[in-house]
């Protein structure tokens, strides 16, 4: 067990979530408790928002799965993962001003609040709320996953016990904090990560002699780690391009990701967040893949693909600033987590109790009911990561391939489309979903590419044809 | 259906509208760039590569230059053709 190294990063983590839950204390109360601990107050600043979304995003499949990947895989898995710069750009773009404005007319505060008004139908609320808990569960028993072993990598403890440790600490976070104390830590844990990466490649360059070195290396142990193509030549060009849709574009669609491009303060935030967000995100992906890769001459023969991160950090620098470095993995980790729990836990508590079961209850006791499911959820995500599979990345990317099918048309169509009706949109939902499960389970790379691919188009097709042949009635009133 | 503000159409959708169009560009962009720098160079025999900053060509115009353009991209497209518009004409404020 490597003391200094455990001391130094679970003293960095404890740091951030003590400022965290000291700047949320602040300003609680006022507004109503669902707005605050969903929303933090429609309130983010320009950097916060940016730091935010870099942080939710860039999870465990980015940090310590991704690296691993690209260990194994070379330089091809990079140019994957650099598709995910546009997300730093587009789905600002894409839902900005129109998202902000018109949730704020509705006075929505989740995605499901959006959906809801939009196309005014109990059924679309449904089945938005089943593919949110479903996908989401998926997401973050990888994101549980993930912290465990960045854990249990470091200190040496058993698996189980370094799960154990992580989830205390997210759950006891998260239950109290809310939004705003998980979105103000985010900013903290963002430029940690971007810091810390670029720490870490500077070390790795230099472990491992310059880069000229090592990309000799790379060549002489085996050619295509340094062509676009993969360690054994399968990353054609199709099937790496299709993630342009998965982690790129797509990510639209992602209510974790929604829901922050409704909270920003005003205009000049979000275009601040704009330019900072492209280039926080692109550095960060850039490096963290690379330094996976440029791992491999300096520490051959890793078999578990999520160890490669800690372990190469432990070699190239001290060991106390290994902890403070890998503090922004595992910050992002819980970061992630924490607000995959409170999507959860606003769709079961608002969406569907509020809504349909009890729409009188008192604050105090959606404030419990709040708290209490988010404690149940993290339990049952628990149990669900105690006996993990073995490579994060495909759960978290199996995930977030379900709810683009199920979301993006819904959202984009029915923020740009008008003639988008609510037969449209059920129609795209469950046509998304279920291709996107029968293509995973049967035949999971359809032209060469990623299912959702397929499964986003033939949702398109869903949407458009149902919405322009059964015409909904105007709803006046 | 959806509820407008009194006097019609929203001018501030004009403008989402506008930028959400250039969302769209850019991200065209971005991936042309990408894909003609990683697959036109990099389709190579690796013996045949050549090198930039230690970095293979390919890699370097597509992933490390690609992110730098980007960058400088979106801060142009912002700065410059972006509008601030306000979200205060609606009751929402004071809830």
């Amino acid at each position: 067990m490597n003391w200094e190294a455990a001391i130094t990063l679970f003293g960095s983590v404890a740091l951030i979530f003590f400022i965290g839950l000291m700047a949320s204390r602040k300003e609680t109360s006022g507004k109503s408790f669902v707005q605050d601990y969903y929303l933090g107050g429609r309130s983010l600043g320009g950097f916060v928002l940016a730091m935010t979304m870099t942080a939710t995003y860039g999870s465990a499949s980015s940090f310590i799965g991704g690296p691993g990947v690209a260990y194994n895989e070379g330089l091809g898995w990079v140019l994957l993962s650099v598709t995910q710069v546009a997300t730093g750009y587009f789905t600002l773009m894409i839902l900005g001003k129109k998202f902000a404005i018109v949730t704020r007319q509705y006075k929505a505060t989740t995605l499901v609040d959006f959906l809801k008004e939009r196309y005014r139908s109990k059924l679309v609320v449904l089945l938005s709320a089943v593919s949110i808990v479903v996908f989401l569960f998926s997401a973050m028993a990888a994101q549980w996953i993930g912290g465990g072993r960045l854990i249990e990598s470091l200190t040496g403890l058993s698996y189980t016990s370094a799960l154990f440790i992580f989830v205390v600490t997210v759950l006891i976070y998260v239950t109290f904090g809310g939004f705003r104390a998980v979105t103000l830590t985010d900013a903290i844990q963002g430029s940690i990560m971007f810091i810390g990466t670029l720490v870490l490649l500077i070390a790795v360059i230099i472990a491992g002699g310059g880069i000229s070195e090592i990309m000799a290396d790379l060549q002489a142990e085996n050619p295509n780690l340094i062509t676009p193509f993969g360690s054994d030549g399968t990353l054609t060009a199709p099937y790496v391009s299709s993630y342009w849709i998965l982690v790129g574009v797509g990510v639209v669609a992602l209510p974790q990701i929604a829901v922050r491009a409704m909270s920003y303060k005003n205009t000049r935030s979000f275009h601040l967040a704009l330019m900072i967000g492209t280039i926080v995100v692109g550095v960060i992906m850039l490096n963290m893949h690379l330094i996976g890769v440029f791992a491999r001459p300096i520490l051959p023969g890793i078999e578990v693909g999520d160890r490669v991160m800690p372990l190469i950090a432990l070699e190239v620098l001290p060991p106390w600033l290994a902890g403070v470095v890998l503090a922004a993995p595992l910050a992002a980790i819980m970061s992630t987590v924490d607000s995959l729990l409170l999507i959860v836990s606003s769709t079961i508590v608002k969406d569907v109790y509020i809504n349909y079961i009890k729409p009188e209850a008192s604050r105090k006791k959606v404030q419990r009911m709040s708290m209490g499911i988010t404690a149940l959820l993290g339990i049952l995500v628990f149990l669900m990561a105690v006996n993990p599979p073995d490579l994060i990345i495909w759960l978290n990317l199996f995930a977030i391939g379900g709810l683009e099918a199920a979301f993006i048309w819904p959202i984009v169509m029915g923020l740009y489309w008008e003639k988008g009706n609510k037969y449209g949109a059920i129609a795209s939902m469950l046509v998304g979903i279920i291709s996107y499960i029968v293509f995973q389970s049967f035949y999971p790379e359809p032209f060469g590419m990623h299912a959702v691919v397929t499964s986003i188009l033939l949702a398109l097709l869903a949407y458009v044809g149902f919405s322009l042949s059964m015409r909904q009635e105007p709803l006046k009133h | 259906m959806k509820k407008k503000p009194s006097g019609g159409k929203d001018a501030r959708f004009r403008i989402a509208n506008r930028e959400a169009l250039i969302g769209i560009g850019l991200a065209v962009f971005n991936f042309i760039w990408w894909f003609a720098f990683a697959y036109g160079l990099g389709g190579k025999d690796p013996s045949e590569y050549t090198y930039v900053f230690g970095l293979p060509a390919w890699f370097f115009y597509s992933c490390v230059a690609g992110v730098v353009v980007m960058a400088a991209l979106v801060f142009i497209v912002v700065k410059y053709f972006f509008t601030d518009v306000s979200f205060d004409d609606e009751v929402y404020e004071d809830q």
